[in-house]
């Protein structure tokens, strides 16, 4: 026996924004994230202006290539996630299926690459509060090859980075979740809001690591 | 309970404290206007048997004139405020030939420091006193103030003076006293467990004074 | 797919079987939860006050020992005299409490929820689980920023500005955990914040009911819905600073560090680029309740309803400009701080347009002065004070001498007591019948507010003279500055009246308790109100309207000349009224 306005479902309404609310929540849920990067990549900015010389040049500490090979991996992933939204327009549970797992698998391998080089970073001596004591990099600085001191440089890396991998990974444990229900063939031709909304938060990840690996690898 | 400014001792005190009360008197008479409308509508418009509200959505008329008295008030303010604060605290402020003196805020006293007898603030032959500036009067002095560990704040009431001292940065900080005397400094940072204890003093010479302070100084340092 | 029409909103309300731990623990009615936020936003709110009392204990009666104050262990105030750090905690905490756990919850937490499904027509939020988590996440926030006191170092001591480096580094602060449980606290509420401002959002886009157009959108819900959209954004930005400056305290980060590259004024620019939109949100939703309430009690429609929309929207939108007016003293370019000062004035514009209307709508009225409208007026009166105020703060050069002064403290306590708090006294006595079903006790309501009033101005009022006299702000033991000594009398004077304003909230919460068991059946519309959610029974059923209300008409039609009545309801259909456009066209 259920509530008077559950037996009535309240279909009339003002139009709002003329989509669904999930998809309206995370579109301002977004928002939020904007902002919080703003304030990440505004902090960075400020610092790296306001003291320049504490910056290597881009090849000598991070490992770009490896890190551009990342980049292509996730714009895949986002690749992958359209066409798990468009299978699911079509009412292909399968396709949607293989590309939501396909999209977890890439999206998790992203993490694994970025813990791969975090692990190799710190190896080497580079940390968020700078050189390791007698690393080889603090070594390389010591010889004059690189510069006297990178504490902001490796803070603002590892935050930004950071929290941009905590994004991919929670990313990752929602398309989880997503992709079990897509096996359990929860999602229609009609109704696939979850597939809709996951797809949105993992394109906007996407697109601030392409912001993120431009600001922090390339320039 | 006074609305009236302590006595002043600074050049620049006067138009500070003119802008003040004259933001005194504007915000006075707009704080009288609405509280006493306020109190008239409260007992004129009070509910009353057989009475009815005037159904009254607005009126843009009304809406334009208190939306504009504020705006022009707000900008006359903001102009005027706008050139004491160049004069004051302007980047070009500093009066040519200011005396100046190195103020170290840290934790939880200043270090002032004053020129030896080479006339340049910054050398080895600079002395260096706690608590204490010394300046002449009726001569523009000039702080480079600069903290050791946090913010402090350098707070000088009867000379309308304050500026943070920031780790990292030197902020010039320009005064000209215009009387001879004591006068307390105090810092308005909270800047850790003895924030309360930050205390100084000023001491305003004659310019004879000031002359014969400097040499007992320097003659002090040299043994 | 791009239709509102999808039937399937999620509700989860089964009125029966429902056990009493969900229906009022894990509770995802939005009525609950914004009575949940009630009680806790209550009980930090005396934390708050009684960490004041402490503070104004030392400033008024330095040489005596706080009453019961040997309970408090050595580490915070041995035989009863309050260590200096210690103060410094009580300073810093009572400012974050009250902002973050008292005065925000309260206005957004509570009132958000509580109103924002009942007065649009919708059943529930957009989102009720998620709005359940936003409260369970904030109580655990506040939980972790009270377990300051109880670590080793005590409670952060930075002030809730918690400028960096002092607040970077135990070496300084000499507080050791309670910092980080400080930014912890800060970026866990600031996460249950954005997720609430989430679902406020998409419930006031998505879920009105059919007629009830933006502009027949009450205030109070003009002022959720404006107050949300700058929670979204501003609280971001705080929780990025917090754990920037969390990683500087833990992994060594350096970004507030000036001797390695880092810079201290960052945390300023950053810390006021979120602090002032936060002061708006501390303040908009106060005014949204207490146009709802002016225009109940003087029987009116609120005077200019666009232009009250319009300065809402201006004023947060002018919020985001003016950051830089607490960094004048900050050594900030003085240039820029010209700017600042431009924005920061033309606030006064809206401001002031508010003011006047609010005083419009009084005028010619039929005014009934319920306790509500007596804690309206008194918001206006006391709002105005704290606005003017302002004026001296926002004149760089005058700044000069005021900033950090007690001049502040009086400015910012008249807008968030004066301002703020009486709108949510206001507020809670308005809408009390509709989450009880009980009136308030009006005799004691009156008293509450004549004595709440009184000491409030004895209290507050006062503190503007000891910042005319140079009084700085935070400081422990005034009686070190000579040129402070002559201001010991209006200390201890202001003492007195800060323990009798705490006092005087005793009725209010006898009043709040005893009329939840013993006080007068409320029934549907104690207020004659228009809005809708006094056309359900009181208290308000699980899913709120029984079907759902069409909305033929604004929410100020008060002494309207269509009707016999002095009220006509959002709902009520006139011969002369159509069917709302949308209600079919959703269908
Ligand atoms: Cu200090
Ligand atoms: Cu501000």
């Amino acid at each position: 026996m259920a509530h008077p306005a559950m037996m009535h479902p309240p279909a009339r309404r003002e139009i709002g924004a003329d989509v669904y609310n999930e998809k309206l929540g995370i579109w301002i849920f977004l928002g939020s994230e904007v902002m919080f990067f703003t304030a990440l990549i505004g902090a960075y900015i400020i610092v790296r202006f306001g003291s320049p010389e504490f910056w290597a040049l881009p090849n000598q500490i991070l490992n770009v290539p490896v890190t551009a090979i990342n980049t292509f991996l996730l714009i895949c992933s986002s690749v992958t996630m359209v066409k798990a939204f468009a299978s699911i327009q079509d009412g292909d549970q399968k396709k949607l299926q293989l590309y939501m797992v396909a999209t977890v698998i890439i999206g998790a391998a992203f993490v694994g690459v970025q813990a791969y080089e975090y692990t190799t970073l710190v190896h080497e001596g580079f940390l968020p509060s700078g050189y390791a004591a007698g690393s080889h990099l603090a070594e390389l600085a010591a010889r004059g090859e690189l510069p006297a001191s990178v504490s902001v440089y490796g803070s603002s890396f590892y935050t930004m980075t950071g929290f941009h991998g905590f994004h991919v990974s929670m990313g990752v444990v929602c398309m989880v979740f997503v992709t079990w229900k897509a096996f359990k063939g929860k999602y229609t031709k009609e109704d696939h809001r979850g597939v809709e909304v996951i797809g949105l938060y993992w394109h906007f990840v996407d697109l601030v690591w392409i912001i993120l690996f431009t600001i922090v690898y390339l320039v | 309970m006074s609305w009236i400014l302590p006595p002043s001792a600074s050049t620049f005190a006067s138009d500070i404290d003119f802008l003040y009360y004259v933001i005194l008197w504007i915000t006075g008479i707009a704080f009288v206007i609405v509280e006493v409308g306020l109190v008239v509508f409260i007992v004129k418009y009070r509910a009353r048997p057989g009475r009815k509200a005037e159904y009254i959505q607005g009126s843009t008329k009304a809406e334009v004139i208190w939306t504009a008295i504020p705006a022009v008030t707000v900008v006359v303010i903001g102009l005027m405020s706008g050139g004491v604060w160049n004069d004051v605290k302007g980047r070009n402020s500093v009066p040519a030939g200011a005396i100046p003196y190195g103020v170290h805020a840290q934790q939880f006293e200043w270090q002032i420091s004053y020129r030896g007898p080479d006339g340049q603030l910054g050398t080895g032959d600079d002395f260096t006193v706690r608590n204490q500036l010394h300046i002449p009067v009726n001569q523009p002095v000039v702080m480079r103030l600069t903290a050791e560990d946090v913010i402090h704040s350098l707070f000088i009431p009867a000379f309308r003076v304050k500026q943070d001292a920031m780790p990292g940065m030197t902020i010039d900080v320009w005064f000209e006293a215009t009387q001879v005397g004591e006068f307390e400094i105090a810092c308005a940072e909270l800047c850790g467990i003895g924030h309360t204890t930050m205390g100084a003093t000023v001491t305003v010479h004659t310019a004879d004074d000031y002359q014969r302070w400097l040499a007992d100084r320097v003659a002090a340092a040299d043994r | 797919m791009a239709t509102t029409a999808l039937p399937l909103e999620k509700t989860t309300h089964a009125t029966h079987e429902m056990s009493f731990v969900r229906k009022y623990i894990f509770s995802t009615d939005h009525k609950i939860i914004g009575i949940q936020f009630l009680l806790m936003s209550f009980v930090f709110l005396l934390f708050g006050g009684l960490m004041a009392m402490m503070m104004r204990w030392q400033l008024g009666f330095p040489d005596q020992p706080l009453p019961a104050g040997q309970l408090l262990p050595e580490t915070m105030a041995p035989g009863g005299f309050l260590l200096p750090e210690f103060y410094n905690s009580l300073v810093t905490m009572h400012g974050t409490i009250m902002v973050f756990f008292a005065i925000m919850p309260l206005l957004v937490g509570v009132f958000g929820n509580f109103l924002i499904p009942l007065k649009i027509g919708a059943p529930d939020m957009a989102f009720p689980r998620l709005n359940m988590a936003s409260f369970w996440i904030a109580l655990t926030a506040g939980i972790l920023i009270m377990a300051g006191f109880f670590v080793e170092g005590g409670a952060a001591g930075a002030g809730w500005t918690s400028y960096a480096p002092l607040s970077a580094s135990p070496e300084w602060t000499g507080v050791v955990g309670g910092q980080q449980l400080w930014l912890v606290s800060l970026a866990v509420v600031g996460l249950a914040s954005i997720l609430g401002a989430t679902n406020y959002i998409t419930t006031v886009v998505n879920l009105r009911a059919p007629g009830m157009t933006w502009f027949r959108l009450p205030l109070s819900i003009w002022a959720l819905f404006v107050t949300a959209i700058l929670v979204l954004l501003a609280i971001p930005i705080l929780s990025g600073a917090a754990i920037m400056l969390f990683f500087d305290q833990t992994i060594g980060t350096h970004f507030f560090d000036p001797t390695d590259g880092g810079q201290p004024l960052m945390w300023q620019h950053l810390f006021w680029y979120f602090g002032h939109p936060e002061v708006y949100i501390l303040i908009l939703p106060a005014m949204g309740f207490v146009s709802d309430i002016i225009a109940n009690a003087s029987r009116k429609p609120v005077f200019g309803y666009h232009s009250m929309v319009y300065a809402l929207i201006s004023i947060a939108f002018l919020g985001w400009i003016v950051w830089g007016h607490h960094m004048f003293m900050s050594g900030m370019n003085p240039t820029l701080g010209m700017a600042f000062m431009m924005s920061t004035m033309i606030i006064a514009v809206p401001s002031a347009i508010k003011v006047f209307n609010w005083m419009g709508t009084m005028w010619r009225g039929n005014i009934m002065f319920h306790v509500p409208m007596l804690h309206s007026v008194a918001f206006v009166s006391m709002f105005v004070i704290g606005g003017l105020s302002g004026v001296f703060m926002a004149s760089p050069p005058v700044d000069i001498y005021f900033h950090d002064t007690y001049f502040i403290v009086a400015h910012l306590h008249y807008v968030l007591f004066g301002g703020s708090l009486f709108a949510i006294f206001g507020a809670v006595t308005f809408w009390y019948p509709k989450m009880f079903g009980k009136l308030m006790n009006p005799l004691l309501g009156k008293i509450h507010f004549w004595l709440t009033f009184v000491f409030y101005n004895l209290t507050f009022f006062p503190m503007h003279n000891l910042g005319v006299g140079g009084h700085m702000r935070r400081i422990y033991d005034p009686s070190q500055y000579e040129f402070l000594q002559p201001l010991a009398p209006l200390n201890t004077f202001i003492t007195v009246s800060a323990l009798l304003l705490f006092a005087a909230q005793i009725p209010f919460a006898v009043n709040f308790i005893m009329s939840w068991f013993n006080g007068e059946e409320a029934g549907e519309n104690p207020w004659n109100d228009n809005g809708l959610e006094w056309i359900v029974p009181s208290p308000a059923p699980h899913g709120n309207f029984a079907e759902v209300p069409i909305v033929y008409r604004g929410p100020y039609e008060f002494s309207s000349p269509l009707v016999e009545e002095d009220f006509l309801p959002q709902t009520r259909k006139l011969d002369s009224d159509t069917e709302p456009a949308a209600a079919s066209a959703a269908e």
